[in-house]
């Protein structure tokens, strides 16, 4: 089901202004890994490099290589579309479709695409995604209510069942928690613990301690200034990071003493 | 790199994004070409009349002569309109956005939609019907007692059926107009601006006069001059109120003609060089439209970085 | 206006001194009432005058009362409200003639019976000579024109909603403000205020050179009025367009949808309701249009069903014909009575048109409610 990703010497642009500088990273399949810095570093940018999903802004491109199990992403030839069914994204604020129930929110990747499936698998499927999102119970009862009607956290989980039913190998997080209170946020961060055993999660946090709690390695950007583009400070081990990082930059980072 | 899982395109999926991309664009070229053939058939149709020579034209003394009278009509009427029109648009709308409770507001806001939905030709009727009976008497007053002005020069129009009353009907017309595009603008005022004032400890009025109409201001010349634009293609209720004739200055006589009304009273019977004189006609209604509309945009891109309103 | 820190409430407090009492207007607006009717009954009564006069007294009474109390400012303002209410008045004046006009003058023709389902084929002036001279019925209706506004509307809504929305499209998800998708806004803003005789002149001259001359169908005035619908609806998709957050298309974008499933699927339907009754307006503004109508379709009294072919009447054009060139030059009121009866069967559908859209924009707004 997983896959590792690993990106070589990665330079993210906006036009001509350069966002993110010389990325090269290593993330291990079935792991969660999490991207801490401060604002404007460029963790989301790059985030959204790793699944082609940086397209959708006017202007933005790559230089690199973003490999996922030993195929690049940007190859030749390689459909973006094809690349966001393998690599799927859970964003900042929960976005469940307004015209959609709840259960046509989960099947909404096989329904958009035109997928025949019929009802017996629609349903294997809705269970079987809410349940890897902690949801089921929740919602069971009200399938076809609109996924709008939800609090946020749970609409946060509809968004990562809705995610999970495409069936990736990669689950992308763009600060999933920050618009949620801290009940929600606990059951979120239950669930990323819960679907490193099925899936590689990458997730961009604000809060050191939720990467702490949450990650098994961490990754640490930084930026010199503004208008100077982002760069990977240090990579390592959660513990390592947050206990004894090599870099002065990142221990004034996790210690609290700037950003 | 040929055979791996990411290259593997799902069916149709591709053609349909180029499909459906190429179909938008499609439509807004169609967008284009329809505005460019307007521009074009109508110089194509017009050419004969434009090239013919003077004596056949209507009137005998060439396209020129014969439509100057006709542009002045639909100037003196619209002028009208808009004078009557834009001090009352601008109270309704500051009524709906500043003065009325909160409650009431958006019920009139509906109300005047409602008035802008009424088709013209009924506003037309009832200018003829109505409003030309009742308004004829008020006519002769303006003769016998103001008639030493030019614009009242009696003898008054007897049937009520004159320019002025036209231009009242297209002012009932374009009020609904300017009124709608004005409020939205003074609900746009800043709400600091006007808390701002009224924490000095001015009236209403005075906040109104202090940050409402400044803010507004250009927006408000837009709204007059997209009402302009209104006033003067408006073919119904001319053409069902006015009592055509020749060019005179009284508002109160019959007389006058506006090109919409001509075009729309003599185009069903029109046959050969008439049809060519008419449609050039359209040319230059079209061409004077034109020419309000960009002023106006024109206007509102000036003062686009200063109000915020756009 | 009592301060609540004065236990005193009998004594008027600093902060209420040199104010007009409350009862202010109400005693100014009685007393303007009656000295107006009395130089009304001096003048000869009407109530259009009485209510003229008397808003002149109120204001100028309520205005130099105010100044003589209050000063000069309040005075101003207390003027500006007169002002400003005065023209809110005087605006519903022509609202409510207009449809009291057409009620008064519309209910006979619309009760008549068969005016709704007979047309004015054969209909002569000396059926409306008898019908005044002898009281019998007034004879002929406006199916005709009823049938051919929904054909000719129907056909103009076919042309004018997939092109105006594919490019309300293309302008918000395709052109990146990119030169063209600018160049397409400015034009339809242009065309926003093309004059409907001019639109209805483009379709004639464009058919008279294609066809032929004198070509008057149906399906020209279709295209009149397309090329008057299709920039509201292009303004009016485009808004409700441009509010679909952005959050969704990424949501769609993200489970590797392709962008025009994702349009088609997902933005539009969520904008689906804003659409619809933009499109309905659009479709109440051009179904009373007159103008353009009457140069290309001509005029017709027998009923049309083939909007391809033949001269084709319409409401609009009928209230028009019958009101100039009455059916019978010497007994006009059967004529008006039709056409007041058309027009008011035109208000109720715009009326209703306006309703639907409403409706439409409130029942199928996407729902948020647990």
């Amino acid at each position: 089901m997983s896959k590792r990703i690993d990106v070589k010497d990665l330079n993210v642009y906006y036009g001509d202004f350069l966002a993110v500088e010389d990325v090269s990273i290593n993330i291990e399949a079935k792991s969660v890994t999490a991207f801490i810095g401060p604002s404007g570093c460029g963790k989301s940018t790059f985030l959204r490099t790793l699944n082609r999903m940086h397209e959708v802004i006017p202007g933005a491109r790559v230089e690199g290589e973003v490999l996922l199990d030993g195929d690049n992403l940007y190859g030749p030839g390689v459909d973006p579309v094809a690349v966001r069914s393998h690599i799927g994204m859970v964003f900042q604020r929960p976005n469940p479709f307004p015209t959609m129930s709840s259960r046509d929110n989960v099947l909404a990747g096989v329904r958009l695409n035109n997928k025949k499936i019929s009802k017996g698998e629609a349903d294997v499927l809705v269970e079987r995604s809410l349940k890897g999102a902690n949801l089921w119970n929740e919602v069971k009862d009200r399938l076809e209510k609109p996924g709008s009607g939800l609090s946020g956290g749970q609409q946060q989980r509809l968004c990562i069942a809705r995610a999970i039913a495409v069936e990736p190998q990669v689950i992308l997080m763009d600060e999933p928690c920050s618009a949620l209170d801290p009940i929600s946020t606990l059951a979120i961060e239950d669930l990323i613990n819960e679907l490193k055993d099925q899936y590689t999660v990458v997730i961009v946090t604000h809060n050191m301690q939720q990467a702490a709690r949450v990650s098994d390695k961490t990754a640490f950007f930084n930026i010199a200034g503004t208008g100077k583009p982002g760069k990977l400070i240090e990579h390592g081990d959660t513990h390592t990071i947050f206990s004894n990082p090599v870099q002065k930059a990142t221990e004034d980072y996790v210690s609290g003493r700037f950003g | 790199m040929t055979a791996t899982p990411l290259t593997s395109t799902q069916g149709a999926g591709r053609a349909g994004d180029k499909v459906f991309s190429g179909a938008a664009l499609a439509a807004g070229c169609l967008i284009l070409a329809v505005l460019f053939g307007v521009a074009l058939f109508l110089v194509i149709q017009a050419i004969p009349a434009l090239t013919a020579p003077a004596g056949k034209i209507q009137g005998g003394q060439g396209f020129f002569a014969y439509i100057w009278p006709i542009v002045l009509g639909t100037l003196i009427a619209a002028v009208i309109a808009l004078v009557i029109a834009t001090p009352i648009a601008i109270g309704v709308a500051l009524f709906i956005s500043h003065f009325a409770p909160r409650g009431l507001a958006s019920g009139l806001g509906y109300v005047v939609d409602l008035l802008a939905a009424i088709p013209s030709v009924v506003y037309g009727a009832w200018g003829a019907a109505f409003l030309a009976k009742e308004i004829a008497p008020a006519y002769g007053w303006l003769a016998s007692n103001m008639g030493w002005l030019p614009i009242f020069a009696g003898p008054a129009s007897t049937t009520g059926k004159t320019i002025l009353t036209a231009g009242i009907v297209l002012a009932v017309m374009v009020l609904p107009i300017i009124t709608s595009l004005s409020r939205e603008i003074f609900l746009q005022t800043p709400k600091l601006h006007e808390e701002a004032a009224l924490a000095l400890g001015a009236t209403r009025w005075e906040m109104i006069k202090m940050a409402v109409l400044p803010f507004a201001r250009p927006g408000i010349i837009s709204a007059v001059m997209l009402g302009l634009g209104r006033a003067l293609g408006e073919t119904m209720a001319v053409a069902l109120v006015l009592s055509s004739g020749a060019l005179t200055a009284s508002l109160i006589q019959s007389g006058n003609q506006t090109i919409a009304a001509e075009i729309a009273l003599n185009f069903p019977e029109a046959s050969g060089l008439k049809v060519s004189t008419l449609i050039a006609a359209g040319l230059v209604l079209f061409i004077i439209t034109l020419a309000v509309n960009m002023i106006a945009r024109w206007v509102i891109t000036q003062h686009k970085e200063f109000s915020g309103a756009n | 206006m009592t301060s609540t820190l004065t236990p005193v409430r009998s004594k008027r407090s600093a902060l209420t001194k040199g104010q007009l009492p409350r009862y202010a207007p109400y005693a100014v607006l009685a007393a303007a009432l009656i000295v107006g009717a009395a130089i009304m009954a001096l003048l000869g009564f009407n109530p259009f005058g009485w209510g003229l006069v008397s808003a002149l007294l109120f204001a100028i009474g309520l205005v130099s009362w105010s100044a003589a109390v209050e000063g000069s400012r309040k005075a101003k303002d207390k003027l500006a409200t007169c002002l400003v209410v005065g023209s809110f008045l005087v605006a519903l004046l022509p609202l409510v003639s207009v449809i009291w006009t057409v009620l008064v003058n519309g209910i006979p023709g619309l009760i008549d019976p068969g005016f709704l389902t007979t047309s004015m084929n054969g209909v002569t002036g000396a059926f409306d000579n008898k019908a005044v001279e002898s009281g019998g019925p007034v004879m002929g209706g406006i199916y005709h024109a009823l049938l051919g506004t929904v054909q000719i509307t129907l056909l103009a809504t076919v042309i004018s909603v997939p092109v105006g929305l594919l490019t309300a499209v293309y302008l918000v998800e395709y052109g990146h403000d990119g030169r063209l998708a600018k160049a397409i806004t400015f034009f339809v803003d242009v065309m926003t205020g093309i004059p409907s005789i001019v639109a209805g002149l483009f379709a004639a001259a464009f058919f008279f050179v294609v066809v032929g001359p004198g070509t008057k169908t149906g399906a020209v005035a279709a295209v009149a009025l397309s090329v008057l619908m299709i920039p509201v609806v292009v303004r009016s998709s485009e808004e409700m367009l441009k509010i679909v957050p952005n959050e969704l298309r990424e949501a769609a974008y993200a489970l590797g949808v392709r962008k025009w499933r994702t349009i088609l699927k997902v933005v539009i339907p969520t904008a689906i309701s804003g659409i619809a009754s933009g499109v309905t307006l659009a479709i109440a503004r051009v179904i009373g249009e007159t103008a353009p109508i009457l140069v290309t379709a001509g005029f017709a009294t027998s009923i049309n069903s083939n909007v391809f072919g033949g001269w084709m009447a319409s409401l609009p054009t009928f209230i028009y014909t019958q009101i100039l060139n009455p059916t019978s030059p010497s007994n006009p009121d059967p004529s008006s009575q039709r056409a007041w009866g058309a027009a008011l069967v035109l208000i109720i559908l715009v009326m209703i048109l306006n309703l639907v859209a409403r409706l439409i924009a409130r029942i199928f707004a996407p729902k948020t409610g647990r």
